[in-house]
């Protein structure tokens, strides 16, 4: 098993955070991780991406070239990035912000109209939860807990209240891929 | 202890603090930052001290000060800032202090860019500072190694009273992965009865300089440093080698291009073409006799660089004309694909079969 993830969209959407998480809670499960960043003079509103890999066997290079998965949260991050992604790779769209097709007709597409649904439950900013909630239902790579976890270590105490509202947007997201 | 995921900048840092660091001296350029961010947080609830110096210059003497004083003592920077902090380093090394310098470097020359470098092996290894004299030079290429080559250091430099360079990227500072903060090996260390910490009263002033007016005692001086240095490459040689058994080409590789070397391993190998790899850890001491372990099966050896060839000269000295040594690199910030590594093997094994 190894599953190599590019998250892709504009800095403040939570592109990084949302890797970062699955990156823990694939440690927490004891698998072998890896996070990169892309990294520059980005700021807000700029472009930013990460490469997750998730393995069973020690990860050698972090920098991903072929993609199990691409998260394209805008779209210069699909058109940029929907190239990358293996035959019959996992493709997940925000379409509330995405309003076109991908080019590629030989992977697998979903439309997550992310920002909405995260309007809906009262915070925009879970967008990124609604997504990495579709990725987990869709590949089983990390359990929902362990997300749960990581994002309660990276909380800490302080923010234990905000740990409800991204548990509905995981649970929002993966209901929405199990409809599609 | 469990394993925590931290970015690699950050491991570095706290595996500095682990490792004794409780001193340090910087000045701020990307993409290191970190290290000082977490130094200025961090040390001072272990009773140490940070100081954002005002320049490459100032840092790098106040490590020599601090040195000087008996002190556990780090400095980090990338490529330019280690260029500005050459002199320094000659001084450091001159006067025989212990301290880790880490530079996290990024495309040259020049203010060059921001990305993911190996254009400082020359720096690193030659050293930009004047006179007979040489640092020791671990190479990561994962945050584990990291933090335990970190930890490491400031017992090595305390060992040999001399300055140690842990040469990561852009790439290795900005990465995240689980580390573990292991026990690591301690060395009997002799006092540090040279140090100026104050005599109270009960013994002649300790002087610490690199000024030897007398041509005779500065040769002798400078010999006896050259005796240190030759106790360095018998002793702290590092490499790992692997996948050499049964392959025609190894490819010498050190850091952040050794990873993108060990997916074309495993991509080549399943095309049933076997590839090894020579990683060497310590870049000076140059890992030579890792060369004799080499296999009779290997007919080439190819150098993967993110550079325009940096190290390829070492390889040929090690390699002592055995076999012939390719190139293939990439410069400026940019990171070899391992399809293209893949073709250059290819087409090395095209001439060679």
């Amino acid at each position: 098993m190894i599953e190599r993830i590019v998250c892709a969209g504009f800095g403040g959407q939570g592109v990084m955070s949302m890797g970062q998480l699955l990156t823990y809670a694939g440690m927490i499960e004891g698998k072998h991780v890896t996070w990169l960043p892309s990294y520059g003079p980005e700021m807000r509103g700029g472009t930013a991406n990460c490469h997750v890999i998730l393995s069973e066997e020690p990860v050698a290079s972090p920098i991903i070239h072929e993609a199990t998965c691409v998260v394209a949260m805008n779209l210069p991050s699909l058109v940029k990035f929907e190239n990358m992604l293996q035959k019959d790779g996992l493709l997940l769209i925000n379409s509330s912000l995405v309003n076109q097709k991908p080019s590629r007709e030989d992977v697998k597409a979903y439309y997550i109209p992310a920002n909405e649904i995260a309007k809906e439950l009262g915070n925009e900013k879970a967008a990124n939860m609604i997504i990495l909630g579709a990725f987990i239902e869709l590949t089983k790579i990390v359990a929902f807990d362990s997300i749960l976890s990581a994002l309660r270590k990276v909380f800490g105490p302080t923010k234990e209240h905000l740990i409800p509202l991204n548990q509905e947007a995981l649970e929002k997201g993966a209901a929405v891929v199990r409809e599609q | 202890m469990a394993k925590i995921l931290m970015k690699g900048n950050e491991a570095i840092a706290a595996a500095a603090i682990k490792g004794g660091c409780r001193y340090f001296f910087g000045y701020p350029i990307t993409p290191q930052n970190e290290i000082p961010e977490y130094m200025a947080r961090e040390l001072q609830k272990v009773g140490g001290c940070f100081v954002q110096a005002e320049s490459e210059l100032a840092a790098i003497n106040m490590v020599y000060g601090a040195a000087g004083s008996g002190a556990r003592v780090m400095t980090s920077s990338s490529s330019p800032g280690i260029a500005l902090k050459q002199e320094g380093i000659s001084y450091i090394a001159g006067a025989e202090l212990p301290c880790v310098i880490v530079n996290i470097s990024r495309g040259g020359p020049g203010l060059g860019g921001i990305q993911p470098s190996q254009g400082d092996y020359f720096q690193n290894t030659r050293g930009g500072g004047h006179g007979d004299y040489r640092t020791l030079v671990y190479a990561p290429a994962t945050l584990q190694e990291s933090v335990d080559l970190v930890m490491e250091a400031f017992e090595v430099a305390d060992y040999y009273r001399n300055p140690v360079i842990i040469s990561g990227d852009g790439m290795i500072g900005q990465m995240m992965e689980p580390v573990e903060f292991k026990e690591i090996p301690k060395r009997e260390l002799p006092p540090k009865d040279w140090a100026t910490d104050g005599t109270k009263g009960k013994r002649k002033p300790n002087i610490i300089n690199s000024l030897y007016l007398d041509p005779e005692q500065l040769e002798k001086h400078n010999w006896r440093l050259k005796e240190k240095y030759d106790r360095m490459v018998q002793n702290e040689v590092r490499y790992e080698m692997y996948n050499l058994e049964q392959a025609e080409i190894v490819i010498v590789a050190y850091g952040t291009t050794s990873r993108v070397v060990k997916n074309v391993i495993s991509i080549l190998s399943k095309e049933g073409i076997r590839v090894g790899l020579l990683r060497p850890i310590t870049l000076w001491p140059y890992p030579e006799k890792a060369f004799d372990e080499i296999p009779e099966t290997i007919k080439a050896l190819l150098s993967v660089e993110m550079s325009t060839g940096q190290m390829i000269d070492d390889i040929k000295i090690a390699a002592n004309g055995r076999w012939p040594v390719y190139f293939y690199g990439r410069s400026g910030g940019m990171v070899p694909t391992p399809d293209a590594i893949i073709e250059k093997v290819k087409e090395i094994l095209r001439g060679q079969r």
